[in-house]
């Protein structure tokens, strides 16, 4: 029973952590339009500068400065915030792909300088070594799993609700607004080139935040955790859950971390022994044909985007004028 | 020095064909496709296929042009391999992306091409293996050109790069000395207007994807002939081929060209100040120079 539930915490912590990152991702491309190719580079941020303030102190190796966990989860997120700032700031006013490129080129960039820069990221090996918080307090494995899920929710929580009043509040709907019609927005005199960079700073931020969390939960991380698949689980997340909707970032975030480890699971207790080495990539077409499928087929998501079903007559005029093309977009 | 520059020059000379088409598609559909660079991988895995057929059934063509460690039956099966590319690049464009552009904004078709390059790398996985492969176990034995500075060739490469230049020359005569060309360029410039003098966009499309499927087949190839094949292969040249095309100009076919030497000699000639573990990261140095330097690249024009 203790196991059933402490596998079910592990679950749920890992599903909360990702879920935060797909909010992170669902402000940039569901309700702004833009598109990060490189999300592992922001959640990596976060999990690298978390634990390079909040790490304990090792010979040769930059950081580890034993800040305490708020202030390094808070160093985590500021660097990811800054990473997406300087690419923000160099492409958001260009054709929209070129931000996919940059983005995806930091990812590239990101992951050479985690395996080669060891006095900085510990290279192959990566960090380890973590006082995560409360763990004395708490003490048996089993009580904190269940701590360390409330702290996860809670987050993811207060993620949620702060985006929720930030898309509801005039300030997403011009955020939509410049992403269905960027001159119509501008006319109404939006700066559609400082909107999108705030959105795409704040979402990279939300996801350094979820990164850190990462960090925190193994007390570990390297190149390993940052494989370039995890920047499509997110996407996937996001699109089957549905752009533009944070509920179904979060459903999509379960559902899909639910799949992912199902057929895990199954692949590896099912598939010939010879055929093991090749488990993963299976599991990867999966995740592509998961993308193109709902792309081509159920574009709006599970939970399609509600436009100001949550707000005012007055608003919904509003927003009813800035979607006016009525196929949704993302 | 002189090595490194050399040995960018012959990986500058991959990037470019690569970004030829790339260039085309991402002015005329008016996307970036990830999913490009892996017709590279499909080129090449489609030449391996047709070298193992050919030399089984016809063993006289499995003798090698000394001193290259090229085969007879490897020069036929690269142009089958452009063929076969060709007519993949056109065949995931009807399965995929015109579906998806018919009725969603380019973006859609950018996270596409991010889950179609996801499934076309890892099918090649499951077909070869992970394992890297050669064409031929024969040793290619580099001539050493020089001993002060050292500088070492192999035959091989110096093949590849003259086969990619002819390539390349070839294209440019179809761009400017047919009507067909001028139809291609017309439609790169403006496809708008180009549809009202009577093109049809979609025939130029496929014609398009035609062109860069067999121009990147040529490209995998080539790298394989020189390095080893391995599933990664597309994927390693996602982004040399678009700094390629960035530093270029997007639509700018000679500004492809151009830029995949930049960005293969600039890789090159980096190795001496930084390890190479950072290689894979110096094309996106070269988009963020290019992008603060001149946005629209060395041939491209100012568009939103």
């Amino acid at each position: 029973m203790i196991g059933v539930v402490s596998y079910l915490a592990f679950f749920a912590t890992m599903a909360g952590i990702l879920a935060i990152a797909v909010l992170g991702l669902n402000l940039q491309w569901g309700h702004t339009g833009l598109f990060n190719g490189g999300v592992v580079a922001f959640f990596g941020a976060g999990a690298y500068g978390t634990m390079l303030l909040g790490g304990r102190p090792e010979p040769g190796q930059f950081g580890g400065y034993e800040a305490p966990f708020l202030l390094a989860l808070a160093g985590g997120v500021a660097l990811a915030g800054a990473v997406a700032w300087i690419v923000g700031l160099l492409t958001l006013r260009l054709r929209h792909d070129y931000l996919a490129i940059a983005t995806f080129g930091v990812a590239v960039a990101f992951e050479s300088v985690t395996r080669n820069a060891e006095w900085l990221t510990g290279g192959a090996k990566g960090l380890r070594g973590f006082p995560r918080p409360l763990e004395a307090w708490v003490g048996d494995n089993f009580t904190y799993g269940l701590v360390f899920l409330g702290m996860v929710m809670a987050v993811l929580i207060a993620v949620y609700a702060g985006l929720e009043r930030l898309v509801q509040s005039p300030y997403g709907r011009a955020l939509r607004a410049i992403r269905e019609d960027e001159t119509a927005a501008r006319s109404l005199g939006k700066n559609p080139a400082r909107l999108r960079l705030q959105s795409f700073v704040i979402g990279s931020m939300i996801m350094g935040a979820s990164g850190g969390l990462y960090a925190t939960f193994y007390a570990f991380v390297s190149p390993q955790d940052l494989a370039p698949i995890l920047t499509f689980q997110i996407w996937a997340m996001l699109i089957v859950g549905g752009a533009g909707n944070n509920r179904g970032a979060i459903l999509g975030a379960f559902a899909i971390w639910a799949a992912w480890t199902a057929s895990g699971f199954a692949l590896s207790r099912y598939a010939p022994q010879d055929m093991q080495l090749y488990t993963g990539s299976v599991q990867y077409i999966l995740i592509g044909l998961v993308i193109v499928g709902m792309l081509l087929w159920r574009p709006e998501g599970l939970l399609p985007e509600r436009i100001g079903a949550a707000t005012t007559h007055r608003t919904v005029a509003k927003t009813a004028a800035t979607t006016s093309k009525g196929v949704p977009r993302s | 020095m002189i090595q490194n520059l050399v040995d960018g020059i012959l990986t500058g000379s991959v990037i470019s064909l690569g970004a030829i088409g790339l260039t085309m598609i991402m002015h005329v559909l008016r996307f970036a496709n990830f999913s490009y660079a892996e017709l590279l991988g499909i080129g090449a895995y489609a030449a391996l296929v047709f070298d193992g057929l050919l030399s089984t059934l016809v063993p006289a063509l499995d003798a090698a042009f000394r001193p290259l460690t090229l085969t007879g039956a490897l020069s036929l099966s690269i142009l089958a391999a452009m063929a076969v590319t060709g007519l993949s690049a056109v065949v995931i464009d009807r399965l995929v992306f015109r579906r998806i552009r018919q009725r969603a904004d380019p973006l859609s078709m950018v996270f596409a091409s991010f889950g179609v390059a996801l499934i076309l790398r890892n099918v090649l996985t499951l077909i070869f293996g992970h394992r890297a492969q050669l064409y031929s176990n024969d040793i290619a034995f580099a001539v050493v050109v020089s001993r002060d500075p050292l500088l070492l060739i192999k035959p091989d490469q110096v093949f590849v790069l003259i086969a990619a230049l002819v390539l390349m020359l070839l294209f440019h005569l179809i761009l400017t000395r047919t009507t067909f060309g001028f139809a291609l360029r017309a439609v790169a410039e403006n496809p708008g207007l180009a549809q009202v003098t009577g093109l049809r966009l979609s025939s130029m499309v496929t014609a398009i994807w035609l062109i860069g499927g067999a121009l990147s087949a040529a490209a995998g190839v080539f790298y394989a002939l020189t390095n080893h094949l391995s599933p990664a292969l597309g994927h390693n040249f996602v982004l040399p081929v678009f700094a390629a095309t960035i530093a270029g100009g997007i639509g700018s076919v000679y500004g492809a060209v151009l830029g995949g030497f930049l960005v293969g000699i600039a890789s090159g000639l980096a190795l001496m100040v930084l390890p190479s573990g950072y290689t894979p990261a110096m094309p996106f140095l070269i988009i963020l120079a290019v992008l603060l330097v001149r946005p629209h690249g060395l041939f491209g024009e100012e568009r939103a």
